[in-house]
């Protein structure tokens, strides 16, 4: 598939996640923010996001399982997830925390469990998106990296 | 000599969240800044030289033996929300420090606080960010990191210059607004750090009340 085929697959898929709301224009930031030097940022901002928010939705039931909820731990943790998911452009996330840190202001278990239902969901849509993405993103660099090789005369991979 | 300065302006970075560490110290290497990331205000008082008390500590791993300041930090940007100590704590230790009052700090937030901004501007922050912060903030920077530069100049140097920077305006964004800097500067020593002082000085294009209004979207 050529290089222009490939980056137009990317940029479709990801306008789909932003008609959808599960991206907003802060995800854009982080692309721009890619370039030769940086050949993985999104990707590796991605990862770190993914590996942040399990860890933190993991946490999160933990405190909701008690019988006597920390809700101001709780709202630690919430704030550090709405504040990566703003960092990231995870519209959806972002608000799902929102949610949260409104359940969790008013001390109201049962909304809380709901919201937090809400946020796992959330991610789960949302990392299975940027799996895919992040796929299109290394055939991408595959391919551009394949393409240096051979303008610098080495033997390259056919394609 | 001073002109080949501007690639060598070092941001120390202060923020808890990982993902947004990765991403300002990004935003700042893209706008040639080199960069140090810590993840709370106590490391960031390590990293400067200083205990937890606020005291000079020359022992530190990271720092030079013979002078603490050889580190040299020209501006911290750091979160306002972090566990243990908050932004506006590292900025209050940073401006009771004899040795690091001058270095300009910038403080972000998510949340947009007017009581919050109007603290930290008074305690001496020259910016508030709203989070997430964009590459065009990064711009913002720099005039803050030029005056703090020239300024640790010594006076003899700091004339020649002077009369370098009308050779090559392209170094700095408005060289004659900027000389005006320095004269003001060299009058007014450590006290530029009030607010009072800092607003009363009329030729002083402060950003800092229209960057309160800066919403990054």
């Amino acid at each position: 598939m050529a290089l222009a085929a490939l980056k137009a697959q990317l940029n479709g898929f990801v306008k789909s996640m932003h008609d959808e709301g599960m991206l907003d224009s802060q995800f854009t930031q982080i692309q721009a923010l890619q370039d030769e030097s940086n050949p993985n940022f999104v990707a590796e901002v991605i990862s770190l996001f993914c590996d942040d928010a399990k860890r933190i939705i993991t946490e999160l039931h933990k405190y909701l399982d008690q019988p006597d909820v920390d809700y101001h731990k709780l709202d630690a943790y919430v704030h550090q997830l709405k504040g990566s998911s703003s960092s990231i452009g995870a519209q959806r996330m972002k608000l799902a925390c929102v949610d949260l840190r409104q359940a969790s202001d008013e001390k109201n278990k049962e909304r809380c469990l709901q919201a937090l239902n809400k946020i796992m969901y959330e991610y789960c849509l949302l990392q299975n998106k940027f799996q895919t993405l992040v796929q299109m993103e290394k055939r991408i660099f595959a391919y551009e990296s394949n393409q240096q090789l051979k303008e610098s005369g080495y033997a390259g991979v056919s394609t | 000599m001073g002109m080949a300065a501007e690639s060598q302006f070092h941001v120390l970075a202060v923020d808890d969240n990982i993902i947004e560490r990765k991403l300002i110290e990004r935003l700042l290497k893209t706008s040639s800044y080199q960069v140090t990331t810590v993840d709370s205000g106590s490391k960031a008082l390590e990293f400067l030289g200083l205990d937890e008390h606020g005291q000079s500590n020359p022992n530190q791993p990271s720092v030079s033996p013979n002078n603490h300041q050889e580190v040299e930090v020209n501006l911290i940007i750091t979160d306002y929300c972090m566990p243990g100590m908050t932004g506006y704590d590292l900025l209050k230790k940073i401006k009771e420090s004899t040795s690091l009052r001058n270095i300009p700090v910038v403080i972000m937030s998510s949340e947009n606080v007017p009581s919050r901004i109007t603290r930290c501007l008074e305690e001496g922050a020259e910016e508030f960010f709203l989070k997430p912060v964009r590459l065009s903030d990064m711009n913002k920077l720099r005039p803050h990191m030029m005056k703090t530069k020239v300024k640790d100049q010594k006076p003899e140097i700091q004339e020649e210059e002077e009369e370098e920077e009308e050779e090559t305006p392209e170094v700095f964004q408005s060289p004659q607004h900027h000389h005006h800097h320095q004269q003001q500067q060299l009058s007014n020593n450590n006290n530029k750090r009030k607010a009072t002082e800092e607003g009363l000085s009329p030729d002083r294009t402060r950003p800092r009340y229209s960057g309160l209004t800066v919403v990054s979207n």
